[in-house]
């Protein structure tokens, strides 16, 4: 991994470290989800790659619509609050397309083989699975008896993506990245994963962040790509910086239900504009400023300077 | 099944079951909060029947006091003035799986009498007729929970003899394994409220909302329910709920017109 300065553009970090076939997780739980590097993964006509997140969200569904995956790693498919992911929907029901691989978990199985993934185990043990049917549905999700006797639990197997896309509010050059809000289970798909790309508002001075060290998830060491690209969640949300866009979400529900119209939606939005910053021009001024929370200042602590 | 509350329009049956959800909250702790109706549900028992109720959310947030209606279980409003925010693998693990969770709130495409619940298909897993969102954290939430309150729409093809997949276990034949949580202990729907019977395991109905009838509530499941020894009327909700529910709580209607 090259030292120093990591900051790239969102165009040359999908092109350099996604390819076709890649297993890419662009996590975050409702918050933080970098909807700009779906966006370009589609831009660049990545293929058959297999997507994991817990919640697919929107982000899935548009990037299921653009032809990029073959293959599904979830946990909750739905449009959180509102409905359906209705491209989603068709190719898992037939109703359109090549069929697409589901592996279904839950969320806590999900996350336990982040972690698994990020602790280099072969299992992640978890209380969940008993007397329900998904070992049925997904033959990797297996009981194992406590090695200590007594107990039988389930092992889920670890998930270690050759890719992992994590948005943040703010990073350095050297990639020490800082999350706050809702921090959902990125920590620990960053470490499971081969390759980082940290998507950020704010690229800040070293120092920032190591005047508040406890507020960085992930380091440097493991990152391979800074990329600086504010508003880069919409319709998803940054803590501090923009509020969901729940009228987005809304209107997805429709916009998506329809293929022709989900196909014009992914022509106007994704393919006739050339990067992110064009996406938040064309989303407006108005727009952003409504999205635009008041402010809410945690005080600062004393780390004290012992010399 | 609407009926004219003291004053006002009339309630509707999306509130009726908000109200009944959040009465059975009363004098509960630590309650795992899922988006739309039980996150009404949780927030009005807050601010009537179980003050000290803290609010956590899949999303990791832990004693949230959201100041508007959260627009999901990760609405930025939960963080800012939360107790704790924590990673999912911390809640998950050492909130929900350890047992510090007294009640969670599940919603359900079909239910059957022992309280299995499936959110994942119906028809065929391999052969959907319709691809539904999941589990999501309800087979852990199923599990671990103390207890588990069910809110969902009731017809008798939610309140099924046979789900099509068990996302979530219930009580099986009133069998729990060791260690799990306590499992559903209340089902509230549109038409009633429902507890489990403690030797098999097996819902009953326990209170009709008002205007229902006990052939209304056959009409709509598909199995031969059994009835509590002593059936109650679910009370109307009060003007107080009404007017919590109306001005602050969902104010658009989104959930409860």
């Amino acid at each position: 991994m090259a030292s120093g300065d990591k900051v790239t553009s969102m165009q040359e970090a999908v092109a350099e470290l996604v390819s076709d076939g890649d297993t890419v997780a662009i996590e975050g739980f409702t918050h933080l989800i970098c909807f700009a590097a779906g966006h370009e993964i589609i831009r660049q006509r990545k293929r058959d790659l297999t997507l994991c997140r817990l919640t697919p969200d929107v982000i899935y569904d548009q990037m299921i619509a653009g032809g990029v995956a073959k293959k599904l790693v979830f946990s909750w498919l739905g449009n959180p609050g509102v409905g359906s992911l209705h491209a989603v929907r068709r190719r898992v029901e037939g109703k359109e397309g090549n069929p697409l691989e589901l592996e279904e978990y839950s969320h806590f199985g999900m996350i336990c083989r982040y972690v698994a993934g990020a602790a280099d185990l072969p299992f992640f043990p978890i209380r969940s699975y008993a007397e329900s049917d998904l070992p049925k549905a997904n033959p990797r999700i297996v009981p194992i008896e406590s090695p200590y006797g007594g107990e039988s639990i389930y092992a889920v197997p670890p998930l270690n993506p050759n890719v992992a896309i994590v948005h943040a509010q703010r990073a350095d050059v050297n990639g020490d990245t800082q999350i706050w809000g809702v921090l959902g289970c990125q920590k620990e798909a960053a470490f499971a994963a081969d390759r980082v790309i940290v998507v950020v508002e704010e690229l800040v001075d070293e120092p920032v962040i190591r005047r508040d060290p406890n507020r960085t998830v992930i380091p440097g060491m493991i990152v391979d790509a800074v990329v600086v690209e504010p508003r880069a969640c919409h319709p998803s949300y940054a803590q501090g910086y923009y509020d969901r866009d729940n009228r987005f979400y809304l209107d997805w529900e429709a916009i998506s239900r329809d293929p022709a119209s989900l196909e014009a939606w992914l022509k106007e939005w994704v393919f006739d504009l050339g990067s992110h910053g064009e996406y938040v021009e064309k989303v407006g001024q108005e727009r952003w400023a409504a999205l635009t929370p008041k402010e809410s200042w945690s005080d600062p602590v004393n780390y004290g300077e012992y010399t | 099944m609407t009926e004219r509350a003291q004053h006002g329009r009339p309630y509707t049956a999306a509130e009726m079951m908000i109200v009944a959800s959040s009465r059975q909250l009363e004098g509960e702790r630590v309650c795992f909060v899922g988006v739309g109706p039980p996150n009404i549900a949780c927030n009005l028992a807050k601010r009537t029947v179980a003050p000290d109720l803290e609010l956590v959310y899949e999303s990791g947030v832990f004693g949230a006091v959201p100041a508007r209606l959260p627009l999901s279980i990760g609405d930025p409003t939960l963080v800012t003035g939360a107790a704790l925010v924590a990673n999912q693998f911390e809640l998950f693990a050492y909130y929900l799986q350890a047992g510090l969770i007294d009640v969670g709130f599940l919603g359900a495409s079909q239910i059957d009498r022992y309280g299995n619940i499936n959110t994942t298909v119906i028809g065929g897993y391999d052969t959907p007729k319709v691809r539904l969102p999941g589990s999501g954290g309800a087979c852990e939430i199923a599990i671990n929970a103390k207890k588990v309150f069910v809110i969902m729409p009731q017809s008798n093809r939610t309140f099924v003899e046979r789900i099509d997949f068990i996302t979530s276990p219930g009580h099986r034949d009133g069998k729990r394994p060791p260690g799990w949580g306590g499992g559903p202990s209340v089902v509230v729907t549109n038409l009633a409220v429902y507890r489990f019977a403690e030797s098999a395991g097996e819902m009953e109905v326990a209170s009709l909302h008002p205007g229902v009838s006990l052939d209304h509530v056959r009409e709509n499941t598909a199995w031969d329910i059994r009835v509590a020894v002593t059936l109650e009327q679910t009370p109307p909700p009060t003007e107080d709920e009404l007017r919590l529910i109306r001005e602050e709580l969902d104010p658009e209607g989104v959930y409860t017109r």
